[in-house]
């Protein structure tokens, strides 16, 4: 039980009459990668926006690092080591690429409450040691984020996500934008999490990307859990029919 | 792989092109609009508006016009220092020009003198309780904090309950305006002590203003404090999600918007040596005009102190060039209009060429 990273029992968010996510009932331990696949409009970035307190859940309960938590809103869920690549990426377009990555968590020379002094040279330095690691190229990291590429913002938002030390990293489908090259190297970070330890839930519509990253594949339908599939004993094609409704797995039937 | 200092993955990048920030625009424009008035006056006038065109006095500048044009847009923009941080965070604060005639009334009341050319000035507003003659720092305080609780309120009400700033601070604007007339009945307050007179004197309103610019300048570019009010005005949401705490920030931008309403109006009155209710009428609109004019966008995200400073030049560069070259008053506003318009047509333009640039 220690073992279990994060838990959600019963978690529940209805937009007005929309049930975006019903009664998800899901579980993830240290070490371990899971994917969650399902098709648009599944409640996939729900889930992720209820475990990360960007929205108050309507129902249910989630346990984090071993404790039940009730974040009020997402710098608590960060401060508790939860990271999140979130699928609107959340970047202020109208700062450049360092103050992005450090938004919210500058480093400072001077200690004055809200006035502390920015250290603008450590986190310049620091944003062209965590854009490496993604293989993004990047003329002017100066540049304000409008004036970037779809790519490029994504390697950003995933940059800020790999450089700060977490217990549990989100992506929600981090690599939709980015080219194969770029692709390869999110790949590769998520290898070395899965080689320090560190749990992650990749959101991805990518199955050969799945299959080869992720131990266990957990799948969303219409607002529900229908499935939680470890990798060696699923394919493609099985968890393809899971998304699509041609199979539930018995223990979800009556959600289905 | 070659990596520059300024990217990464080897695309070329010349730091030599680097493209051009607006607040040069803004200079430039301000020095286009002095030559004009510049050659308006040789043309209408015969005389220069810069340069000292008389021999009794020295110097090559007309240093005299030269302070009147900063002078006279010193307190109106140290409001704008304030506005233009409500403005980066996406708000508005109509209410400052209201704050400024509610708190000089009050502070002013806290430092009036006890007697007047010998007499006792028994019309004092704390007379009978003996308030009258009391040390500088009083009035002083008692301003700070009035326009700081004026700004609170906005900032609260902006955080919390989700109304927009254009209303909040409408509510402000007629509710703080309320105050200033109910305090003495609409009876002025003057005769201030000396060393209260001596805060608005001569050219200190200006040394007020640099120094404000000057530190709130400073904050904003090299602060958490700045990054997150730019952070807010660009994507609230992402602010959000990102871990600023977005609420309280807001209640602090509003609070030192307010607080410098608090300044302006402890220099305003000094200057005037009275205090009325109506004072500060349509400051707020000037100050925010000020802040467009040097290139701080409405729609939040973008703009400077820098940007400010010089909007606010551009001002009384205007209001006395057309007092140097005889204008009525009407033209003044008329004019005053056209540009502040003219500014927010070309950040329209500005942000949608950008937009498109990022939609490529
Ligand atoms: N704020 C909201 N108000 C109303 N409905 C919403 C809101 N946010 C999401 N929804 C609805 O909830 C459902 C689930 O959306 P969600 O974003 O979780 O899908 P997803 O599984 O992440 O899909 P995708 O693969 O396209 O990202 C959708 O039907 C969506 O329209
Ligand atoms: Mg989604």
């Amino acid at each position: 039980m220690t073992d279990v990273v994060l838990r959600t029992e019963g978690l529940t968010k209805h937009y007005g009459g929309v049930h975006a996510l019903e009664d998800a009932n899901f579980e993830i331990r240290r070490g371990e990668h899971v994917a969650i696949m399902g098709d648009n409009g599944a409640g996939k970035s729900t889930f992720v926006r209820q475990i990360t307190a960007v929205e108050q859940r309507t129902k249910g309960k989630v346990w984090f690092d071993g404790k039940y938590v009730e974040f009020h809103d997402p710098l608590e869920a960060r401060e508790a080591g939860i990271e999140t690549v979130f699928q609107t990426l959340a970047l202020a377009d109208h700062l450049n690429v360092p103050d992005n990555l450090f938004l919210g968590r500058e480093i400072i020379k001077f200690n004055l409450g809200p006035f502390s002094i920015l250290d603008y040279k450590a986190m310049r330095e620091a944003t062209i040691a965590g854009l490496q690691k993604t293989g993004v190229k990047i003329p002017n990291i100066n540049n304000t984020i409008q004036n970037m590429s779809g790519g490029q913002r994504q390697c950003v938002a995933i940059a800020r996500t790999a450089t700060f030390k977490s217990k549990l990293i989100i992506m929600d489908e981090p690599t939709a934008a980015l080219g194969v090259q770029e692709t390869a190297q999110v790949e590769n970070i998520i290898r070395t999490l899965k080689e320090q330890g560190e749990p992650v839930i990749l959101i991805s519509h990518n199955m050969r990307q799945v299959m080869d990253l992720m131990d266990r594949i957990v799948v969303f339908r219409r607002g529900r859990i229908v499935a939680d599939l470890r990798k060696e004993e699923t394919d493609g094609q099985d968890v393809v029919a899971y998304i699509t409704g041609a199979k539930t797995q018995e223990q979800f039937a009556g959600a289905a | 792989m070659t990596d520059t200092t300024h990217g990464i993955g080897g695309l070329t990048f010349d730091p030599k092109k680097r493209s051009m920030p607006p607040e040069i625009g803004v200079a430039i424009a301000l020095v286009l609009i002095t030559l004009a008035f510049e050659a308006l006056g040789w043309m209408l006038m015969n005389d220069s508006f810069l340069f000292n065109t008389r021999d009794t006095v020295d110097g090559i500048f007309n240093v005299a016009r030269l302070k009147i044009i900063i002078l006279q847009v010193s307190i109106i923009g140290i409001i704008a220092i304030g506005v233009t941080q409500v403005i980066i965070t996406g708000g508005i604060d109509l209410s400052s020009g209201s704050v400024v005639g509610a708190t000089a009334m009050i502070a002013m009341s806290f430092a009036q003198a006890g007697e007047i050319y010998g007499n006792p000035n028994d019309r004092a507003v704390f007379f009978e309780q003996g308030l009258v003659d009391l040390p500088l720092i009083m009035p002083i305080i008692v301003g700070l904090a009035c326009g700081l609780f004026a700004g609170l309120i906005n900032g609260l009400l902006i955080a919390y309950t989700k109304i927009p700033p254009f209303i909040a601070t409408l509510g402000m604007m007629v509710a703080a305006r309320g105050v200033a007339k109910w305090w003495t009945k609409g009876q002025p307050v003057s005769f201030p002590t000396d060393s209260y007179a001596a805060l608005g004197a001569g050219m200190t309103p200006v040394f007020i203003f640099a120094g404000i610019a000057i530190l709130f300048g400073l904050a904003l570019r090299y602060t958490v404090y700045g990054k997150h009010t730019y952070a807010i005005g660009s994507s609230e949401d992402a602010a959000r999600m990102s871990g600023i705490k977005v609420a309280r920030h807001k209640v602090l931008v509003y609070a030192l918007a307010g607080l410098l309403a608090g300044v302006a109006a402890l220099v305003l009155s000094s200057k005037n040596l009275t205090a009325q209710a109506g004072m500060g009428t349509m400051y707020e609109l000037d100050a925010i005009a000020m802040a467009v004019i040097g290139g701080v966008s409405l729609s939040g995200g973008r703009g400077s102190i820098t940007g400010t400073v010089l909007g606010a030049m551009i001002f009384g560069v205007i209001i006395s060039g057309f007092t140097f070259l005889k204008l009525d008053a009407y033209y003044q506003e008329m004019v005053k209009g056209a540009i502040i318009v003219g500014a927010v047509v070309l950040d329209q333009w500005r942000q949608r060429r950008t937009s498109m640039r990022a939609a490529k």
